[in-house]
């Protein structure tokens, strides 16, 4: 069985973002730049499928030369192999430009499944996993907090508001994974020491034929027209208990304001 | 000149910093204060590999560079120092056997120890005899294909569960000079004879158990004499276990870390006579005595890590790490409890836990008196400091 962990990296999640005037992108010299948190879960559940069926796992990036760390950082936890597409032309696109890279990137490999993680911590549009599956024409899991294989069978628990829906198809497929999925292991000393030497293959958009009119900033769907500095934070509401019972109401009266009761 | 970290000890220091932050940080408070087994770090820690963290790879380990070595134990003593005891001691029994010991021996402990399957303890001070190593008393006698063991070790880390402890004996008391006299045995905890005392009651450095043993007509195995040759006990000794001083020297920057974390949070949000205690000039300099200090000792503790990693003799640079990193903890964490006032003093704050935990730095793997003699006798000798 192969598996293909797509990952990306982003601004630490931590960290204060901020977008660069110039180009309208994320500054990535203002804060460190991290394997997205979310891909964890993704790379955990493929070192599962790994150790449980003996799956190949190979994890693929988009991002310039400067994001290598990033692609070792995830071959660390045990994967096999990494794919880095790195092309300038790429430089802006947004959900729809990324994914049709991705999509090039994993039709060039063989693979029963893909495993993605619902969303990035930077610009969480969740617009990425259902695009692939779209462009490659498979089925797409998405928001799987819950995943089995049996044979040619994947089965997932799709998370929702109320709850999940059981959702099945045949592989090859294309999945996303909430953090509900599993806890994540820490990378090894060892696994440190082995990404050092694992096979990574770098592409380009031309090694990969992809249609260069449809990525990067100049053909993105989406545009950016104005940003601004997130607004600073109010002050909370102070209730004080007179011992009259007073506070109660008024905390309770606020629950139901907010809709949280 | 470098001062960066390469990419893999600064990925080996991320994983770590996120391990203690999330695995041990959360539970240190609790976990010291009820004397509770810290199980489940312990096994998080093997899992990361770090059983065979001085171990050769074809043995199962990592075999990690100097510097490596003290990033582990400097971020783990950053959240709990206590923690940091166990993998210290095990560290160093293991290099005794890697560097020691002959080939059957490594292969019979080494894989086990390098897994994390069983642990391993060092047993050289006596209730007689600590910074004088070569006055020690604990007799082993050979009879026959055994040696017969007879007499008392103390502060022994891990000993209620270590397998082998590495204990060193005198073979030979009529050796001039006495040294040439000792020689190191790996004994199984559970041969009759072994009796094992309780948890040492002690100041700080909870987490981990210290204990003392005696050898009563003890039976080992002469197979069991490290390197199968008697005499050179102390020398291994002396040479295996140099890389403790990067241990302690790298743990006491980690509490000391810890400490001034601590103070300037706390700072930055007590407030007295309107204002942030931080802003006030006698909190101030405290801060950046504690900060210029801590990065004076962090950088001393790199430079004699690469010193050994280099290759050649590097005890004055380990002596001198050892020695200033260690009395800078001590000032450090007192400073931390100052800034803390009254609450510093409780237990409801971390800081007292440092100021408990920071005099074994000065004490263990060589006081830093006996440090000042060791870096005086180089000096004397005319090593230069370049």
């Amino acid at each position: 069985m192969k598996v293909l962990v797509p990952v990306k990296r982003v601004p630490d999640t931590a960290g204060e973002k901020k977008i660069d005037p110039n180009d309208r992108t994320v500054d990535r010299e203002s804060v460190e730049s991290v394997l997205c948190p979310v891909n964890e879960f993704a790379i955990e559940e493929a070192m599962r499928l790994k150790e449980q069926q003996d799956a190949e796992v190979t994890v693929l990036l988009v991002g310039p030369e400067s994001a290598q760390p990033v692609v070792r950082k995830a071959l660390s936890y045990g994967l096999d192999a990494g794919v880095q597409v790195v092309d300038d032309a790429v430089v802006g696109s947004d959900a729809l430009g990324t994914a049709e890279v991705l999509a090039k990137a994993l039709a060039a490999e063989e693979f029963d499944l893909v495993i993605f993680g619902n969303q990035s911590t930077d610009a969480r549009t969740c617009l990425v996993p259902a695009a692939v599956a779209e462009i490659l024409g498979l089925p797409a899991l998405t928001y799987a907090r819950h995943l089995e294989i049996d044979g040619d069978q994947i089965t997932v628990h799709r998370e929702h508001e109320e709850g999940w829906d059981v959702v099945e198809s045949s592989l090859p497929a294309v999945v996303s994974v909430v953090e509900a999925i599993n806890e994540p292991r820490y990378p090894s000393f060892k696994g440190i020491m082995a990404a050092k030497s694992k096979p990574l293959e770098v592409r380009s958009l031309d090694d990969l034929d992809v249609d260069t009119s449809r990525v990067g900033s100049d053909n993105a769907a989406a545009i950016m027209y104005e940003f601004r500095d997130r607004p600073p934070k109010e002050p909370g509401t102070i209730v004080e208990d007179d011992g009259s019972g007073a506070a109660a109401t008024q905390l309770a009266d606020w629950l139901v304001e907010k809709k949280f009761v | 000149m470098e001062f960066e970290l390469s990419e893999e000890q600064r990925a080996f220091r991320d994983v770590l910093r996120r391990f203690a932050d999330e695995r041990i940080a959360p539970v240190a408070r609790d976990w010291e204060l009820s004397g509770r087994h810290p199980t489940e770090i312990v096994d998080g820690l093997a899992e990361l590999g770090l059983f065979g963290i001085l171990v050769p790879e074809e043995y199962g380990g990592l075999a990690l560079d100097a510097v490596s070595y003290g990033i582990v134990f400097e971020e783990i003593s950053r959240a709990w120092m206590g923690i940091a005891g166990f993998l210290g001691t095990h560290s160093l029994a293991t290099n005794l056997l890697t560097r020691f010991g002959t080939d059957e021996q490594r292969r019979a402990h080494l894989p086990d120890l390098a897994a994390g399957r069983r642990i391993s303890a060092l047993g050289l001070t006596e209730p007689g005899a600590g910074s004088d190593l070569q006055g020690i008393t604990t007799r082993a006698v050979r009879d026959g294909d055994a040696y017969v063991l007879n007499g008392v070790k103390t502060w022994l880390t891990n000993a209620a569960i270590a397998e082998p402890i590495v204990v060193l004996v005198v073979t030979d008391p009529t050796a001039e000079p006495r040294h040439r006299g000792l020689s190191l045995l790996l004994v199984d905890a559970g041969l009759d004879g072994v009796e094992i005392s309780g948890d040492i009651p002690k100041l700080g450095y909870h987490g981990t158990s210290s204990h003392e043993v005696a050898f009563t007509d003890v039976r080992v195995p002469a197979t069991a004499l490290l390197g199968g040759e008697e005499g050179l006990g102390f020398k291994q000794a002396v040479s295996a276990l140099e890389i403790g001083r990067v241990n302690i020297a790298a743990r006491s920057v980690g509490l000391a870390r810890a400490s001034y974390d601590a103070a300037v949070a706390y700072a930055t949000q007590r407030e007295a006579f309107g204002h942030p205690i931080a802003e006030f000039q006698a909190i101030q300099l405290k801060l950046a005595d504690m900060a210029t200090e801590l990065q004076a000792g962090r950088l001393m503790w790199h430079w004699a890590a690469a010193a050994m990693d280099a290759g050649g003799r590097s005890d004055l640079q380990t002596g001198m790490a050892k020695l200033y990193c260690s009395e800078m903890a001590l000032r450090a964490s007192l400073t931390a409890l100052r800034v803390h006032g009254g609450y510093g003093f409780s237990q409801e704050f971390e800081v007292e836990r440092y100021y408990r935990d920071a005099p074994l730095m000065a004490i263990g793997e060589g006081t830093s008196d006996i440090l000042r003699i060791v870096i005086a006798r180089r000096l004397i000798a005319g090593e230069a400091l370049s």
